[in-house]
């Protein structure tokens, strides 16, 4: 079977962002950057995908429709933040309505910050999602995917704490 | 009315003042809340337009009354009204459509109240 | 008779590149009515003016929206410009004139780009987007942000733009233009767009007034309206007239947004013509006191901006009315009567920014 990583399909939703990352989410894909030259391909369908981008920060509403795409997407797979507010809620991390990034509700495995976040650093985070989307795969062929996200998991809360 | 003008009204007088405003042709601009201090209730400024003049006719509602919609006359009123229900909690009797606090479905009640 | 059904649309769906849900109750194939279901974006940010000092607050209110950012920034500046009763130097009018023009080429061409999508032309959306790069680098070269700039502050703005740097972008706009009239052909002769779009989603001008439509949803429509005309900025030094169209529909809303990017080309050339030299900010001493109401024509059409303080360093109240807000009543108007298969177009004629409504 041919690599799965060589044409990882994205799926994106915007949770409650400003727009800004998500402009600059499909501008990774559009002419100049041109993601999509080397097989990286925005789909609208969660059971296509392998990647998931979220944009922005979660709300009361949202975080039952991020949860369920995250769900609907078939194994292994993959979530990137992208944006400062999906990191950690942002400017509007204060506000009433935002509960935090999307970690709140979906576990995450790259963080892409800034405001706006540009074009080469959410390919960049695309490009280290593809090397865990390999790691996850080899994990779910040996049927060891749990441990993997559960030491997954460890490490990241570590790297927290340093 | 002239560009700029704020006129005071009362919930008794809003729905004539409104009647008369659309009645010259204008259309409604905005609906806008704003809490006064130490929970004294809300200050509603309804801004009308004619072409590029805007004018509004300006409500002081204490927390407790209600107020009734001028979605009967101006028909996208129904938007501005259930957005400052759910924030404001200010109480609106009539409106021709009513999300019951369901137009933002928030965490937080009426978070903009004081 | 027909059974009714409801099929839900949103809020995750491939043309939407925000979430919108809409409870689409349809008869057949026609639409009967539409229910809309907002706040999935909501973030309440009107409410961190009580804990951001007013000065800092530019920066929240530029991130009420990526695309129309810059005039966000701008509108709150003005509003505490004109409670305090600040006259901006000549040259921040028209440096914020450029910028806004720009944030306008750069959001219609956006919208070009998802209409193009929309009706299943994906090429024609890489097109516009190609096209839309130039202005992003523009902004990218005199802000150093390619959506969100920062460069407003109460009193001014932040960065200037040299005499060489201002020749070059019109150089840079005059090969755009010759570009964008290439992309202009397919848009409005092509057989197989005419087919999505004539026709589609008629909204009269009768309803565009009493709907409370905004923006280039209205002059679609046929009512000749643009708040650039209150003379804001620079705009009361240029000539412009506002751009209508009598067709009322889906077409007619297309070739108004492209009339509007040479308009906005236009208007560029005529600033940068006119820029005055002098300082682009004044010192702003106090806090501000007092309320104010502004508008501003943003690429959807004309937000209103109501600002209320009390004296202290936090504002008391901040309020944006959207063009979206206003213009949603309309769609869903226009969405009754038509094809099921024409809502994603319906849907993006408005030009949605469904994080400008809901704030």
């Amino acid at each position: 079977m041919a690599k799965m990583s060589k044409s990882p399909w994205v799926l994106h939703y915007d949770a409650a962002s400003c727009n800004g990352c998500d402009i600059e989410v499909l501008a990774c894909l559009t002419p100049v950057y041109d993601a999509e030259r080397f097989g990286v391909i925005n789909t609208g369908d969660p059971k296509h995908a392998d990647i998931f981008l979220i944009t922005g920060g979660i709300n009361e509403q949202c975080k039952d429709v991020v949860k369920q795409l995250y769900d609907q997407m078939p194994n292994p797979k993959v979530v990137v933040a992208v944006g400062i507010c999906a990191c950690s809620g942002g400017v509007f991390k204060e506000t009433y309505n935002i509960l935090g990034g999307a970690d709140q509700v979906v576990p995450v495995d790259v963080y892409v910050p800034g405001c706006a976040a540009r074009p080469e650093s959410i390919i960049d985070g695309i490009v280290k999602a593809i090397g865990i989307l390999d790691e996850k795969k080899a994990a779910l062929k040996e049927g060891r995917l749990d441990e993997y996200e559960a030491a997954h998991c460890k490490k990241k809360q570590q790297e927290v704490e340093a | 009315m002239t560009d700029g003008e704020i006129k005071v009204v009362t919930p008794d007088t809003l729905l004539g003042e409104a009647m008369k405003i659309h009645d010259q042709g204008w259309r409604l601009v905005q609906i806008c809340a704003r809490a006064l201090k130490d929970g004294a209730g809300n200050e509603i400024t309804y801004s009308f337009g004619d072409d590029l003049i805007m004018a509004h006719l300006r409500l002081t509602l204490p927390c407790e009354e209600h107020v009734t919609s001028i979605s009967h006359i101006f028909q996208t009123a129904y938007f501005y009204e259930n957005e400052m229900h759910d924030l404001f909690g200010v109480q609106v009797d009539m409106m021709t459509v009513d999300f019951k606090g369901n137009f933002y479905k928030i965490g937080a009640e009426t978070p903009f109240k004081k | 008779m027909s059974t009714r059904s409801i099929v839900p649309f949103g809020p995750q769906h491939p043309v939407l590149p925000e979430p919108i849900h809409l409870d689409l109750v349809i008869e057949d194939e026609k639409i009967v009515e539409a229910i809309p279901s907002i706040g999935f974006v909501h973030r309440g940010l009107e409410s961190l003016v009580n804990k951001r000092e007013f000065t800092e607050y530019v920066y929240v209110a530029e991130r009420i929206c990526g695309i129309c950012s810059f005039l966000h920034g701008a509108s709150y500046c003005d509003a505490v410009e004109r409670v305090m009763q600040i006259e901006l130097p000549g040259r921040a009018k028209y440096l914020r004139t450029i910028w806004a023009e720009m944030s306008r080429i750069h959001s219609h061409l956006l919208w070009l780009g998802l209409l193009a999508d929309a009706f299943g032309f994906e090429s024609l959306f890489m097109q516009a987007w190609r096209i839309r790069e130039k202005v992003l680098d523009m902004l990218e070269a005199s802000t150093g942000g390619r959506c969100i700039f920062s460069v407003n502050c109460v009193g001014g703005v932040l960065k200037d733009m040299d005499a060489s740097m201002l020749k070059g972008f019109v150089q840079e706009l005059d090969k755009m233009e010759i570009q964008v009239r290439a992309m202009e052909k397919t848009f409005l002769s092509d057989a197989t767009v005419n087919n999505r779009l004539r026709g589609v989603g008629i909204l009269t001008k009768q309803q565009a007034h009493e709907l409370g439509a905004t923006g280039p949803f209205m002059r679609a429509s046929g009512i000749n309206r643009d708040t650039r005309k209150l003379g804001y900025y620079a705009y009361g030094d240029l000539e412009f007239e506002p751009i209508i169209s009598n067709d009322c529909d889906s077409y007619a809303r297309c070739e108004v947004r492209i009339r509007e990017i040479y308009q906005s080309f236009d208007l560029i050339r005529q600033a940068v013509a006119k820029i005055p030299d002098g300082d682009i900010a004044v010192p702003v001493k106090g806090n501000p006191d007092g309320e104010s109401f502004v508008r501003v024509e943003q690429p959807r059409g004309e937000a209103v901006y109501y600002l209320k303080a009390d004296g202290t360093k936090f504002i008391d109240r901040f309020r944006v009315r959207t063009p979206t807000f206003a213009n949603i009543p309309a769609m869903l108007e226009t969405l009754k009567g038509c094809d099921y298969a024409d809502v994603p177009i319906m849907v993006l004629t408005i030009d949605p920014c469904i994080s400008c409504t809901e704030r």
